[in-house]
């Protein structure tokens, strides 16, 4: 793989355009499970959890609108194009998003939400945290924004990772196969390639590996409190070690691609 | 907007410097209510964070805001009642900015803002009291690293301790939704945040 060490000789033009790429990272995740949890509306259980999964779908959107309007700021500093938040969430095909396996995978019944909602939340809650150091200030302000929604997020999720674990044996049932089924995506939270270890060098991103010990054991404390158990982390995507973070994605995607982005591209920039 | 000074009908009067004092300013925005709950002004909300003149051109107001909540839908709404309302009372030049550091946090809400919230039926934040009990069988709090230590929401109606979360998002996502189970009401809680 292709290594990257940024520092004070390189042309700016470099370290801008490695660090737009990071903030695609940074700012996809949260948008696309915004659009996953979207798309519960009206459909919720019951109407508390209806409102509250929106609620936290609009907390995910409005972090996502700050990381990539600071995308667009920084890919007009070494590109022509400098697109706006619009344009990138609403412009770009699948093969040039860089969320996280994880949130792409669709909603399937409520245990299978809340199980994706869990394991990113104690996993997003640690990375905005970790971000909060970041030397760069605008990626720090916005990381100290989204940690204190997200640490409420990851309470919220553990609660119900617990209701249903430890509750009736359908939903005990259901928690754990959503468990078994989602668990090979959440190895690609912990891997740093080279655009994240060059970032970790200059003191902008952090180095994902070391997320891995405290995501575990958190999420092994609310499971067992939960009667559930995670499967052994794996990786689902195969060579070369890339995934969604390097634009991989399943099948999934391109249908809640097509979705979100059906108006804006049959009428380009209209508004509303 | 309706005006008698002398350079109201030609066009040089905006760029003259408004003479409006930073305290009329401040008490203009103190009369914008929150849309979602209208209880509340913005000042009492604590998401006004500066309003100067700007240095270099003095006859530019700035006014720094910052959101509650990363994705709260009022945001925008504020912004156009804040341009409206300050225009309304001369201010032709205004360039709003958003701070997002540091973070607003509800310790920011004035204590009116706290009397309205009460009066309104909202339990302001603050108002948890540590302890708690599991009385209820998912009551799971102290589980998680992350979770804040247990804590009590008194009925801001009967004043009752024996109360239950319902869920911790409301009708905005600023609340969380309790029920009594002394006088078997709903409330709403404004999160510590």
């Amino acid at each position: 793989m292709t290594e990257f060490v940024l520092h004070a000789s390189m042309p700016k033009i470099v370290t801008d355009l490695i660090l737009f790429e990071y903030l695609l990272r940074l700012g996809d995740s949260p948008l696309i499970l915004a659009q996953r949890l979207g798309e519960w509306v009206g459909k919720g259980p019951i109407v508390e959890e209806d409102l509250a999964l929106t609620n936290v779908g609009l907390d995910l959107l409005g972090q996502a609108r700050m990381w990539l309007a600071y995308a667009g700021e920084v890919e007009a500093r070494c590109s022509p194009r400098g697109r706006d938040e619009d344009a990138l969430a609403f412009h770009r095909d699948a093969g040039a998003f860089r969320n996280l396996l994880l949130v792409e995978q669709p909603n399937g019944n409520y245990a299978d939400t809340m199980t994706r909602q869990f394991l990113f939340d104690a996993w997003h809650v640690r990375a905005l945290q970790a971000l909060t150091r970041s030397c760069d200030p605008r990626v720090a302000e916005i990381a100290a924004k989204g940690a204190k929604e997200a640490s409420y997020h990851v309470e919220r999720s553990g609660d119900w990772m617990i209701r249903l674990g430890d509750g009736t044996d359908e939903s005990h049932a259901k928690t754990q196969s959503a468990l078994d089924n989602l668990g090979m995506y959440t190895g690609e939270m912990f891997a740093s390639d080279a655009i994240d270890a060059a970032l970790a060098d200059a003191g902008i991103g952090f180095d994902h590996a070391v997320l891995l010990a405290p995501w575990r054991e958190h999420v092994d404390a609310v499971l067992e409190e939960a009667t559930l158990a995670l499967p052994a982390a794996e990786w689902m995507q195969g060579s070369g070690g890339r995934g969604g973070r390097q634009g991989v994605h399943g099948e999934h995607l391109g249908h809640l691609l097509a979705e979100m982005q059906y108006l804006q591209r049959a009428y380009p920039d209209s508004q509303w | 907007m309706v005006s008698t000074g002398p350079h109201a009908s030609n066009g040089a009067a905006t760029a003259q410097r408004p003479l409006l004092g930073l305290g009329a300013i401040w008490q203009a925005l103190a009369g914008i209510a929150d849309p979602e709950i209208p209880v509340v002004s913005i000042i009492d909300l604590g998401i006004v964070r500066a309003v100067e003149w700007d240095r270099v051109d003095p006859t530019l107001l700035v006014v720094r805001v910052t959101p509650t909540y990363s994705g709260c839908p009022a945001t925008e709404l504020i912004m156009s009642l804040l341009r409206e309302t300050l225009l309304a009372i001369g201010v032709h030049a205004l360039r709003i900015e958003t701070a997002l550091s540091p973070a607003w946090t509800t310790a920011w809400l004035t204590p009116e803002g706290a009397r309205q919230l009460r009066a309104y039926g909202i339990v302001p934040p603050g108002s948890a009291l540590p302890g708690g009990h599991a009385a209820v069988a998912i009551d799971v709090r102290g589980i998680s690293p992350l979770r804040r230590v247990a804590v009590v929401v008194p009925c801001p109606r009967c004043g009752s301790h024996r109360t239950q979360l319902v869920a911790q998002f409301g009708s905005t996502a600023c609340k969380a939704q309790y029920r009594c189970q002394a006088c078997l009401e709903p409330f709403d809680y404004f999160k510590t945040h």
